[in-house]
């Protein structure tokens, strides 16, 4: 499906999530990276050595979970944009997902937005809590979105409302 | 007539690196290029690269670009003649080199070919109307000078550069109605193709177009779907409402001087046409003739690097240049130009790279 | 045509010059092809083939393909995707192989 689509399927992403014990303690990384393609800079991007050593350059990237604080470094440095950060225990009945974005306009903090899934469909409403730019990031901005609890595994992606 | 140790054709990500690497190890180098600029096509890669962290992974193509350009003509022991376009090597050794509509005479020792790609085009109706072009055309369009080609586009091709070219177009601010491939698969990385998809392109493996639409230029396309045997599936067609179609169907390797200069060559669809035949140092049957890049097959830019390296390493330890670690150094290149093309996506290069090395 | 804002790039732009397209006055930058500067007045057209009479334009976008030959100052099978734009420039529309004067 994803390489007729390019939208993963359920089975690829119980692959690469979280466990639910992991997700109910705090922000978390997962690579959405299905394809052993020549890439390594997550490895080299994370201070916690959370993501494995590649053995070959092929190899897909493998997280360990218990290691990975959710700092979100690694969102910025993959070529792929294929990484994203998940916060289950943000609130009550909220969590938290950090996107990398490379569109402008910006977003603002305090925007609603029309959460979007990997297929590109608006599935519900975002609220804007943190726009991290600058130059360090070099174009390659994160988002965090507050989301409704039940779309944390939904949303990866969002639309600004008037804004095409 | 200039005398030079080491002629490189093109200032590309391969010529670029050829360069630096012959200087390095004390080569006198003059390096071609057409352009008013140096780094080839590096210089509309707005995107982060992959591959491992030794070959830039991570940084866009324009840095990379800025970095190699800056040292190429920082460097005393490589002359750059910018705007200059080589016109033919003969058996004499002399290449003629056309700059500012005058010839220049330039004998070099030794000769890298580094010349790069061209985009394919495709067949159908009305492909020649203005407003199609190649997916790289409309990358240069936008990238390097800030211009839309049109409003809404149809992207013709799901590899790499048709994927990457749609998510360009996005950060553009422009419109792109579908992306269509005729394989059934998606060629491009899938993280690229997922970047698109959740930006809201959908991507249609098994789709080719008829035919595009317009009178003085394009004003829509309609496409077909494919059945398992490639043929167009009737009834299936749809129309679309573009302004623009770009044409991602691969880059053919640009040899006229290859061929002209009496290389052997060979058709290798794997590499994306005729190709040089090459030793494992990168030179041609033409002995002093080395090649690098796409010229040499079609492959993304971090292995044009390397091999530009390793041309530009040979090149000079063939005239007597050497290193103490310069076994090591090529090794380490190797080394890392095989793990590039080992893996699955690495399998067309490595099939089409063991018809012609010799 | 002109993109107002990227995350990625910044244009630098040269000087702001008035050009010539079939006598029409049109306004692009110094240093950017003629190609782009025709792009960015919405004019995609660039020649006739020389056969059939058709419209084409860009193509390749790099000097390679021959697509957008038009004549310039007078000089026929001008490469317009490679030609730097400069103040006061005549482009026209090439029809047929263009004639050396």
């Amino acid at each position: 499906m994803l390489a007729q689509t390019g939208v993963p399927t359920p089975e690829d992403l119980a692959e690469v999530m979280p466990s639910e014990d992991r997700l109910a303690r705090g922000p978390v990384a997962m690579a959405e990276c299905f394809q052993n393609i020549p890439c390594d800079p997550c490895y080299h991007s994370c201070k916690r050595q959370a993501i494995k050593p590649f053995n070959d350059i092929n190899e897909r990237p493998q997280i360990d979970h218990e290691k990975c604080n959710g700092c979100g470094l690694c969102l910025t440095r993959c070529p792929g944009l294929a990484i994203f950060v998940i916060d289950q225990t943000y609130s009550e009945n909220k969590a938290l997902v950090k996107i990398p974005y490379e569109f402008l306009p910006l977003p603002v903090e305090g925007d609603i937005v029309d959460a979007v899934n990997r297929a590109g469909e608006t599935v519900g409403e975002a609220k804007v809590v943190k726009v991290q730019s600058g130059d360090k990031m070099d174009g390659t901005n994160v988002i965090w979105l507050e989301v409704p609890k039940n779309l944390s595994m939904e949303v990866r992606h969002f639309r600004q409302k008037g804004v095409r | 007539m200039r005398q030079t140790e080491i002629c490189i054709i093109g200032g590309g990500p391969a010529g670029l690196t050829a360069a630096l690497k012959a200087a390095a190890l004390g080569a006198e180098v003059t390096l071609v290029d057409r352009n008013d600029y140096l780094g080839g096509q590096l210089i509309k890669q707005t995107h982060r690269f992959f591959g491992s962290k030794e070959q830039r992974a991570s940084e866009r193509g324009i840095s990379i670009a800025k970095e190699l350009a800056d040292a190429v003509e920082s460097n005393k022991k490589i002359n750059v003649l910018k705007k200059a376009t080589a016109l033919g090597y003969y058996k004499d050794g002399v290449l003629l080199v056309e700059q500012d509509e005058k010839i220049i005479k330039i004998k070099p020792k030794k000769l890298i070919v580094a010349t790069g790609g061209a985009e394919k085009t495709l067949l159908f109706p009305n492909n020649d109307l203005p407003g199609i072009y190649g997916a790289g055309a409309v990358q240069t369009l936008v990238n390097v000078f800030g211009v839309k080609p049109g409003n809404k586009v149809l992207m013709v091709g799901a590899g790499n550069i048709g994927v990457i070219v749609s998510y360009q177009l996005l950060q553009a601010g422009v419109e792109v109605a579908a992306i269509i491939e005729a394989a059934p698969q998606i060629g491009s990385y899938w993280v690229h193709a997922s970047k698109v998809v959740r930006a809201g392109v959908p991507i249609y493996t098994r789709h080719t177009i008829k035919r595009a639409w317009g009178d003085t230029e394009v004003e829509g396309a309609t496409i077909v779907e494919l059945d398992d045997n490639w043929q167009p599936i009737e009834g299936s067609e749809k129309d679309l409402d573009v302004d623009v179609i770009c044409l991602s169907v691969g880059l053919s390797p640009l040899t006229e001087l290859l061929w002209q200069a009496g290389c052997q060559m060979k058709y290798v669809p794997e590499l994306g046409g005729h190709v040089p035949l090459r030793n494992e140092n990168l030179e041609t049957t033409v002995p002093g003739i080395y090649t690098a890049g796409d010229a040499a097959g079609i492959e993304e830019a971090s292995a044009a690097m390397m091999e530009g390296a390793l041309a530009g390493i040979n090149a000079a330890h063939s005239l007597g240049y050497d290193a103490p670690d310069l076994n090591k150094q090529k090794e380490k290149i190797l080394m890392e130009l095989t793990g590039l093309r080992s893996g699955p996506v690495g399998e067309k290069i490595r099939r089409g790279l063991a018809k012609v090395t010799c | 045509m002109r993109i107002k804002e990227h995350p990625i790039l910044n244009f630098e732009k040269g000087r702001k010059v008035k050009f010539y397209y079939n006598g029409q006055e049109l306004e692009g930058y110094e240093g950017e092809t003629i190609a782009a500067a025709l792009h960015a007045n919405g004019i995609r057209g660039m020649r006739e083939s020389i056969r059939m009479h058709r419209p084409r334009g860009l193509f390749c976008n790099i000097g390679n393909c021959s697509s957008c030959l038009m004549i310039v100052n007078g000089k026929p099978n001008t490469r317009v995707c490679v030609e730097k734009l400069k103040e006061g420039m005549v482009v026209e529309t090439q029809r047929g192989k263009g004639e050396l004067k």
